[in-house]
């Protein structure tokens, strides 16, 4: 049960590939692995969160003024998350930005509340929000190690250092695979999101249309998307 | 004065050209991508995003100078989201009761900007960059002029894009983005120019 749910949140309705919610923050943070990850798990723990609180006050919430108390409750979150991450991990605080607050307003929140829990128990709402969240970071990661690697020919930035293994400061210079000078520095720039995510998305529309004509499991889009990117930065 | 008059000219060049909510600060990316399939509805929108923009800043100004004097900025957050949600909803109304015209074209689009990022995002950027109240209010409608630029291109491109030819995996969203992309490479043009 789990496992089939964890498969519809990181593949066949996943928020950001097949949903298409919440795509700003996916386009600007993923420069390094650390904000990826970084931002991923913080949209994982406040969208469980939500999620849960929304669904056990949805007996007694008035229809018309639903929206503005899931603002109120998002909000509320929020600013927990935020104040913790400035306080223990200032370095991901400070490299995510406004970015951080600005998950108010990410559309993935607002509508897996509207959409899901409005109508479901607690327990079904919790499930609900670690699988979309994990699908939210899949995504964010996979564009992360994308950018990295042909952008810049790093592995792991700010996450990883090859001295100290793996590090929360945020200055881990990440493992260096192929010299930057040959990278496509353009993936690193704000056009780089952009042309990654459009990727992306074709390569999601090609495998789960490729998946629903044999009704076979979706091929690894992973594989052709890099394959794809190559091409375009030559 | 006259410095006052090169930091206004300075965050308004940066917000519509340099540094634009959505080409270089992906601020506002849902209603760029989500209201743009012509060129009217997307002037509308951008419209009503200067508008609300711009508002907000004013509002937000003063609501934030009354938390800091209370202590509570942790509340920030919390306090920016209500009053933009409070303000579109009074512009709303106002629009509905005394230029029923303008709200007709806005149609949907307006209750929709409470959710629009670069809403909150110019907001939280004024209190970032400590601006006093005049920058606020200009970085809030030259921020919203930029998005409506960014918008009326981007749909104007995207009535053509229906004519041409792609691989059918592009379909819809893919290709859109690609578009942005290529317009955000030409806003790139924009980052070596130096002002003052």
């Amino acid at each position: 049960m789990f496992k089939k749910r964890l498969k519809e949140g990181v593949i066949t309705n996943n928020p950001i590939l097949v949903q298409q919610l919440g795509m700003c923050a996916t386009m600007a943070i993923t420069t390094s692995l650390f904000n990826g990850i970084g931002m991923g798990l913080s949209v994982l723990i406040i969208l469980t969160c939500c999620n849960v609180a929304v669904s056990a006050i949805r007996k007694i919430i008035p229809g018309e003024i639903r929206l503005a108390i899931f603002v109120v409750v998002i909000a509320g979150f929020v600013t927990i998350v935020d104040l913790l991450l400035q306080a223990f991990i200032p370095a991901l605080s400070e490299s995510l930005g406004v970015f951080i607050p600005l998950i108010v307003v990410n559309c993935i929140i607002i509508g897996r509340a509207e959409a899901y829990c409005q109508k479901n128990g607690v327990f079904d709402s919790f499930i609900d929000g670690i699988t979309q969240g994990l699908g939210y970071t899949v995504v964010l990661v996979v564009m992360c190690l994308i950018r990295e690697l042909l952008g810049s020919g790093r592995f792991g930035g700010g996450l990883i250092d090859l001295a100290r293994g793996i590090t929360l400061d945020g200055t881990g210079a990440g493992i260096q695979i192929f010299s930057p000078d040959y990278g496509a520095s353009i993936l690193t720039l704000p056009v780089g999101g952009f042309l990654t995510l459009g990727f992306l998305f074709a390569a999601m529309q090609y495998a789960l249309k490729k998946a629903a004509e044999k009704k076979e499991k979706p091929v690894e889009e992973d594989e052709d998307e890099t394959e794809e990117e190559e091409a375009l930065a030559k | 004065m006259s410095e006052q008059l090169t930091s206004i000219l300075t965050i308004s060049l940066g917000a519509i050209l340099i540094n634009n909510f959505i080409f270089s600060q992906f601020l506002g990316c849902c209603p760029f991508l989500g209201c743009s399939s012509k060129v009217e509805t997307a002037s509308g929108m951008g419209l009503a995003v200067v508008f609300v923009m711009g508002l907000a800043s004013a509002i937000c100004y003063v609501v934030n100078m009354l938390l800091v004097r209370l202590g509570l900025e942790f509340l920030q957050t919390l306090a920016f989201i209500l009053v933009i949600a409070a303000l579109v909803q009074f512009v709303e109304m106002f629009l509905k009761k005394m230029v029923p015209s303008l709200y007709s074209a806005l149609g949907i689009y307006l209750p929709l900007i409470t959710t629009n990022c670069a809403v909150l995002g110019v907001v939280l950027l004024n209190v970032q960059n400590d601006y006093n109240f005049i920058e606020s209010v200009v970085y809030g409608i030259t921020g919203g002029l930029g998005f409506m630029l960014a918008i009326v291109l981007f749909a104007s491109v995207r009535e053509r894009i229906d004519f041409s030819d792609y691989p059918e995996c592009f379909e819809g969203f893919p290709i859109c983005l690609i578009t942005a992309g290529l317009l955000a490479l030409a806003f790139m043009g924009f980052n070596g120019m130096k002002i003052f």
